[in-house]
């Protein structure tokens, strides 16, 4: 019987071997393993699995479809909810999300959801693709700002409306954080995110690198000079941040996101790029998201000595489970309920230690859950030469102090509306620059959802 | 459609060369202040420059860059004709001044004072003001007179032009510092003083007129990669706050800035460049 098979292990690049490497860690289903990993799941009534996929992709009919060997099916059925299908079955946090709510997870393990949907999608761009439908122009230009998965999915879907859609993108590589942020060895650039974004230009959009939207161009230049009637900001998640405590400006502290764009987007780990990057002999990561872990493993794979520092316990790790379990495998130290107090500096200002307190989980508050508070007396030093910091961002005000009439939040976040809908009429927003810092699929959604509102508006 | 071809190519010395590129867009918004960021080829680096002139009909930028490193010598060694692979822009905040009315304007008394390079950052700054009939006394300092650039440019938009040379082959023979307590000493007076070059003259010349009581602004060159406020690579201490040069500079408040800071954090990929010519960039620890 089915439930009988346990779940399909996917094959994988041995630690010892990847920690030294770029390439993909993790190798993906071929058709049998993906048949056999399909054959378990029950095709149940009420999916609860798909309850939980926040594009609600319709899982079941997807995975009856690889049962039944119809692959270029069921890419067609992902299709339907999904614009980046290769991407998402490898960076959703599945655990938490569709295959956490599946019902074989409750006795044994869950259906591997993302995997099947890597499959499917893989197979899908080595066969040629899902074949669009795509309406005739109607000549009315719609403008996006930023390339990021946001950007992308709203612009296919208006482009596969009739619409002339141009992405404007202040990078010189299209993709956002699929480019900039997420590493090679998680999301392949030229064999995964590069013919993702070719597939959108071949819809007709149109995407302009090189051009900062609030400087080169206004939001209100776009409308009131450059003919476009509609403009959706996907801007991200914008500027790092930092702890505030002693010593950040040190040399040798970095952001994630300096570290993580000079490896990914400027590629500065291959000997032929001009962009310098800073290895470490011992560095520490302070955080515990996806962000954290990407860079804990990126300058482990440039020959550091790497220690996560984080200031709760493993079971709030924000990062999707098998990044923690692979950094784990890639010999990467985990520090918990530890918090950093100070970074110390040599004679020359450059680092040489990380000073951390010791947390402990205090009472359970209002909400029930219990915060570390620091151990008095605690503190310890570990030597590093290197930190870097990957505490999440806050919002780049430069699309929102050159806009007139776009509202935002106290903090500095685009306001806009379930659908995207801005204070400003014919401007929607949507992903990290709305949200915050949040997920692809979460953004590809708002994308999706500001494209239907965005015809809808142009259609009154 | 994004070409950004170099119309004019002129080598103002052995290691400074100054283009002109294709940037409609660029050179349709550009205001004084504000830089760009160009790469030479498809590995290279995001290298910021100021934008020294702009031509809005003819949509072209000027860039004046000195041969330091290996980015710059990729940079100088195209030619006219040649096309940048990318160049993004205009960022940064445009200088104060830009915001003020052009009656306030006239009359009012700068100084400027450009150090090597900073000359071509200046030169836009000093004749936006001068074609708004503010008086502007501009100090230069160079090496020597070979490295002396934009000599009759600058002094077609300033009232004044000072020069000095650290081995005295042309003008006052010593440092822009000596040249600044000279007209102080002469009893001149400014509503405002702006200085640009490098980080270490600009820390002395902060130093050099902060009892005067005349504001001063400075440009700072600090490193930078996206320049879009998205890695902090470019930050610094303003004020005892943390600011990124790229979004919410390069032109800050020189009394509060934190130079020697500044001036270390430049250091950060020193052993990495110096090797950039050959393979090793990934270098020290
Ligand atoms: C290192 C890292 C790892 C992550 N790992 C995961 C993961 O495993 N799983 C997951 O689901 N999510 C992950 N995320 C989060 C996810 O990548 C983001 O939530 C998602 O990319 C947001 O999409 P977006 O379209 O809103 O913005 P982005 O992807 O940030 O794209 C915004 C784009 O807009 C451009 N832009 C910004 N301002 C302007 C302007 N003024 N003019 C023109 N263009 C502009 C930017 O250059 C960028 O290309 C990770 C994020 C990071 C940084
Ligand atoms: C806002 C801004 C405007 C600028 N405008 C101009 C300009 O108009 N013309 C111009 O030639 N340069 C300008 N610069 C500096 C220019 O970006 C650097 O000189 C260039 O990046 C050096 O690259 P490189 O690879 O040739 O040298 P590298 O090999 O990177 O560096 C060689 C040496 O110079 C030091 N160095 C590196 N970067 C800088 C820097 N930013 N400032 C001072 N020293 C540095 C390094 O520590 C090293 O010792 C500007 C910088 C900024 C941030
Ligand atoms: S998009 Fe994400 S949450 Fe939805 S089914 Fe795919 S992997 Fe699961
Ligand atoms: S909940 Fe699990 S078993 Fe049920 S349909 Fe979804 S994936 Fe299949
Ligand atoms: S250069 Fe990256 S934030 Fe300023």
């Amino acid at each position: 019987m089915a439930e009988k098979i346990g779940r399909v292990p996917v094959r994988e690049q041995d630690p010892k071997v990847r920690a030294h490497n770029f390439e993909e860690v993790c190798y993906g289903y071929n058709q049998e393993e993906a048949l056999l990993e399909a054959s378990r799941c029950l095709n149940c009534r009420t999916p609860r699995c798909v309850q939980h996929c926040p594009v609600g992709i319709h899982i079941p009919e997807f995975i009856a479809q690889v049962k039944a060997g119809a692959f270029a099916e069921a890419a067609a059925v992902i299709a339907r909810d999904s614009s980046l299908p290769a991407v998402c079955g490898r960076v959703c946090p599945q655990e938490t999300q569709c295959e956490g709510s599946c019902i074989l997870g409750v006795k044994g393990e869950p259906v591997a959801i993302g995997k099947l949907e890597r499959f499917v999608a893989d197979w899908s761009r080595e066969n040629g693709g899902v074949p669009v439908e795509k309406a005739p122009s109607k000549g009315i230009k719609v403008a996006v700002v930023g390339s990021g998965p946001s950007g992308l999915a709203c612009a296919s879907d208006l482009a596969k409306l009739g619409y002339d859609v141009t992405i404007f993108e202040v990078l010189h590589k299209a993709g956002g954080v699929l480019q900039y942020g997420i590493p090679e060895f998680r999301l392949p650039k030229e064999r995964v995110v590069e013919p993702e974004i070719d597939s959108v230009r071949a819809l007709g959009v149109q995407i302009e690198t090189n051009v900062v939207i609030g400087r080169t161009l206004t939001v209100d230049d776009l409308l009131d000079r450059e003919g476009f009637k509609a403009v959706f900001v996907g801007s991200g998640a914008g500027l790092p941040r930092f702890m505030g405590i002693p010593g950040e400006s040190l040399n040798g502290v970095f952001s994630a996101n300096e570290f993580l764009t000079r490896s990914n987007l400027m590629k500065a780990y291959d000997p032929s790029s001009d962009t310098p990057i800073f290895v470490g002999k011992r560095v520490a990561v302070v955080g515990g998201g996806n962000v954290a872990m990407d860079a804990a493993r990126t300058a482990l794979r440039l020959g550091s000595d790497v220690t996560i520092v984080y200031r709760r316990t493993e079971k709030e790790l924000p990062a999707r489970a098998e990044e923690v379990h692979h950094a784990r495998e890639e010999g990467i130290d985990f520090k918990m309920l530890t918090n950093p107090v100070e970074i110390l500096g040599d004679e020359n200002g450059w680092v040489r230690a990380l000073r951390c307190i010791q947390m402990e989980l205090g009472e359970p508050d209002a909400s029930g859950r219990r915060s570390p508070v620091p151990v008095e007396g605690s503190e310890f030093e570990i030597p590093v030469d290197e930190v870097i910091m990957a505490l999440g961002t806050s919002p780049n005000p430069l699309i929102s102090s050159t806009t007139k009439g776009l509202e935002t939040e106290r903090h500095g976040s685009i306001v806009a509306d379930e659908a995207g809908a801005t204070s400003r009429p014919g401007v929607f927003a949507g992903g990290d620059a709305v949200t915050g810092a949040a997920t692809v699929i979460l953004a590809m959604g708002a994308g999706r959802r500001a494209a239907a509102a965005i015809d809808a508006y142009l259609r009154k | 459609m994004n070409m950004y071809k170099i119309t004019r190519k002129n080598n103002l010395t052995p290691t400074i060369c100054l283009m002109d590129v294709e940037a409609p867009r660029i050179a349709a918004a550009a205001m004084p202040g504000q830089f760009l960021i160009v790469r030479a080829r498809p590995e290279g680096e995001r290298v910021p420059l100021t934008i020294c002139d702009y031509d809005r009909a003819k949509g072209t930028v000027t860039i004046v860059t000195q041969l330091i490193g290996a980015s710059s010598r990729l940079i100088c060694a195209l030619e006219e004709g040649e096309c940048f692979t990318d160049v993004v822009g205009p960022l940064g905040v445009p200088s104060d001044f830009v915001e003020m009315p052009d009656d306030a304007l006239k009359g009012r008394r700068y100084l400027f004072v450009a150090g090597g390079l900073g000359t071509a950052p200046v030169y836009p700054q000093a004749k936006y003001l001068h074609e708004r009939g503010a008086k502007v006394d501009v100090i230069v300092g160079a090496k020597t007179a070979d490295l002396l650039i934009l000599r009759q440019e600058m002094a077609s938009v300033c009232d004044h032009l000072y020069v000095c040379t650290d081995d005295g082959s042309e003008g006052h023979h010593g440092l822009v510092t000596e040249q600044i307590k000279l007209l102080l000493e002469a009893g001149e007076t400014y509503d405002q003083a702006v200085a640009i070059g490098p980080m270490i003259m600009m820390k002395f010349v902060t130093l050099t007129l902060k009892d005067s009581g005349i504001p001063l602004t400075v440009s700072l060159n600090t490193l930078m990669v996206d320049g879009t406020g998205m890695c902090g690579c470019c930050r610094i201490t303003v004020g005892g706050k943390v600011r990124f040069a790229c979004v919410e500079g390069p032109e800050f408040n020189a009394y509060e800035v934190d130079f020697d800071e500044a001036l270390r954090r430049q250091t950060m990929y020193r052993p990495q460049e110096q090797e950039a010519d050959h393979q090793c960039k990934i270098g020290r620890g």
